[in-house]
């Protein structure tokens, strides 16, 4: 009788957590899907002018696909990475999860610091957003996704510590959860980033 | 139970390997097209386009694993609502801003 009404409590708590998993994990996909808007702004506005040079360097000038594409991958990786470790936490592998998360981290890392050596290069030689409307808008667009993921590395670190300290628990489970959909957006994002400039660009 | 309900909306090993692999096709793809300069200009703008919008669906798919199953359907419908929120504003601005370039300054197309 008593491990029955245990078992009963049990399920209870389940439930509740399960509910509020959900609840949280949809509120979050909210907030992405306002995020979309956002970036389709920043598309249309690169779209408008990415013609509008100023008598300066065009995108062909410009870009180094090949440079790009390893960025792609790199972001690409990292979002199969992190879906590796949300099976991880499914399971409730702890040591998996730090290993996959790291992993992700190491290549977000790779990602961003890439970036941030092309816009050096780029505004080193006098290429920076004031030169052109097509380069304001270039930078607008790309440096808003690299902030993104710059704040998903900070938050991903975050999560590694809490792990860490708290250990597999629904709420941390929850926050996993929360940065994988913010995880697997950017990737999504930068597909059109790097079909829309770079892609159509250097053509 | 519980971990029949993470399994069903977290997808498994296998999906997030089709989704990865199908992904680095569908970036390989776009590359060699437009360094080989396969086709003419708007073809190849339209063929590249065509290619991303199906990388997109790929990855919401087997990463974001949005289907309209169970508590799934309520993402999926608030995604195809945002998806037609940026298709206006994309395609809106441009067209607007095409019709006014060529109307408020004809010189400059000449």
């Amino acid at each position: 009788m008593t491990a029955h009404s245990v078992n009963h409590h049990d399920d209870h708590h389940h439930d509740h957590e399960a509910e509020a998993t959900s609840k949280v994990l949809f509120g979050f996909w909210v907030y992405i899907m306002s995020d979309c808007i956002l970036f389709s702004c920043l598309f249309a506005s690169y779209a408008v002018l990415h013609t509008h040079v100023f008598g300066g360097p065009t995108g062909k000038e410009l870009f180094d696909l090949n440079y790009v594409m390893v960025e792609t991958f790199l972001l690409l990786i990292s979002s199969f990475t992190y879906g590796l470790a949300m099976l991880a936490v499914n399971k409730g592998k702890k040591c998996q999860v730090m290993g996959w998360l790291l992993v992700t981290f190491l290549l977000g890392v790779g990602f961003i610091a890439m970036e941030i050596n092309e816009f050096h290069h780029l505004i080193a030689e006098g290429n920076g957003p004031s030169r052109s409307a097509f380069l304001s808008s270039f930078f607008a667009l790309v440096g808003t996704h690299g902030l993104h993921v710059t704040s998903g590395l900070i938050w991903m670190s975050l999560l590694m510590i809490q792990v860490v300290k708290f250990g597999l628990t629904p709420m941390v489970n929850r926050k996993l959860a929360c940065l994988s959909l913010f995880w697997h957006f950017l990737d999504i994002v930068w597909i059109f980033v790097f079909t829309v400039v770079y892609l159509i660009g250097v053509m | 139970m519980s971990n029949n309900h993470h399994d069903s909306s977290h997808g498994s090993v296998k999906s997030y390997i089709v989704g990865f692999i199908l992904s680095i096709i569908l970036t390989v793809i776009p590359y060699y097209l437009v360094v080989h300069h396969a086709m003419d200009f708007d073809n190849l703008v339209l063929t590249v386009m065509a290619i991303a919008v199906l990388q997109l669906l790929v990855q919401v798919v087997y990463f974001l694993h949005l289907s309209f199953k169970g508590e799934e359907y309520s993402k999926t419908l608030s995604f195809i609502f945002t998806i037609l929120v940026v298709l206006i504003l994309v395609i809106g601005t441009i067209w607007i801003m095409w019709n006014l370039h060529e109307n408020m300054m004809p010189g400059m197309t000449h």
